[in-house]
């Protein structure tokens, strides 16, 4: 996938979001948490700010809202409070992407303990 | 078959067995919306049971649902870690072509799809704590095919107005949970 799809893919998620809350059938709708698809579970979290995380997974992975969080976390540490890093840019900051990768690597077990 | 027999309706009704997952005496109301639609995306049926909130009128609304689902539908293909082979993003996909999606969740509500092999959706929307929909699902597209496309009276792809196949369809969605 080239950065061309994974833009477009992003802004349909985007609009997707959206949508799924004015479909609701009742009030305080905050957009879709879990796509259940034949290949994948896609979990996604929306910080307060709008930001939108979304990692794909195989059928049925559990903790994955808790992963989120762990990312959510790496991403205000390690992109957000770089003074180099320009607001609403691709994020190119070394330490992130290591902490990113070592925060996926991590056994499962680890994650659940926090 | 017994036409003039007189026995109770209950006897020939053509309905298949209820799947595994429901029960009659955990009776909840936990189906929101049933939305059905044909493959050029005319909206056959529309039926509500509990919905507080609309932000639409009522061909807006199924309008937006389709298109939600269209482009739910390109996204899932083209995000599928498995196939090699993805196409490009925004072609219609043909019933079956490509990974599709069964279910997405938000905090309000669950949102259940099944396609047929000739094109027809079916959407049902339900309480977010609800089990899995996919047996749910098969189970009212053979109410469907039952009442409605072996009907003789029904001309494929107008709006649906059974009788039997409402009743029947508040009768099971009443057992969901």
């Amino acid at each position: 996938m080239d950065t061309n799809d994974s833009l477009r893919l992003a802004s349909l998620w985007h609009s997707m979001h959206a949508i799924s809350q004015q479909l609701s059938p009742t009030t305080g709708c905050a957009g879709i948490e879990l796509l259940q698809a034949d290949t994948f579970d896609l979990h996604c979290f929306q910080s307060l700010t709008g930001t939108k995380f979304f990692v794909v997974c195989e059928l049925g992975t559990l903790h994955m809202e808790a992963l989120l969080k762990v990312i959510y976390e790496l991403y205000t540490d390690y992109v957000l409070k770089n003074p180099f890093y320009e607001i609403e840019m691709p994020i190119r900051c070394e330490l992130f992407d290591l902490n990113l990768s070592q925060a996926i690597q991590k056994d499962r077990i680890a994650l659940l303990g926090r | 078959m017994q036409f003039f027999s007189g026995s109770s309706t209950s006897d020939v009704s053509p309905s298949p067995a209820a799947p595994p997952g429901t029960a009659t005496g955990l009776a909840g109301n936990n189906a929101n919306m049933l939305y059905i639609f044909n493959r050029s995306g005319v909206c056959l049926l529309y039926r509500e049971w509990h919905r507080p909130l609309r932000t639409l009128d009522a061909n807006q609304d199924q309008k937006l649902m389709f298109g939600l689902l269209f482009s739910l539908r390109s996204f899932t293909a083209k995000m599928d870690p498995i196939s090699a082979d993805k196409g490009s993003l925004g072609v219609p996909l043909l019933p079956g072509q490509g990974c599709s999606f069964y279910s997405f969740r938000t905090n309000t509500y669950k949102l259940s799809f099944m396609e047929s092999p000739s094109g027809v959706k079916l959407i049902l929307i339900t309480n977010p704590k609800t089990s899995d929909h996919r047996e749910s699902l098969k189970h009212i597209y053979n109410l469907y095919v039952e009442y409605v496309v072996k009907n003789p009276l029904y001309v494929p792809g107008t709006p649906i107005r059974s009788e039997l196949f409402n009743t029947n369809l508040d009768q099971y969605v009443k057992t969901l949970i």
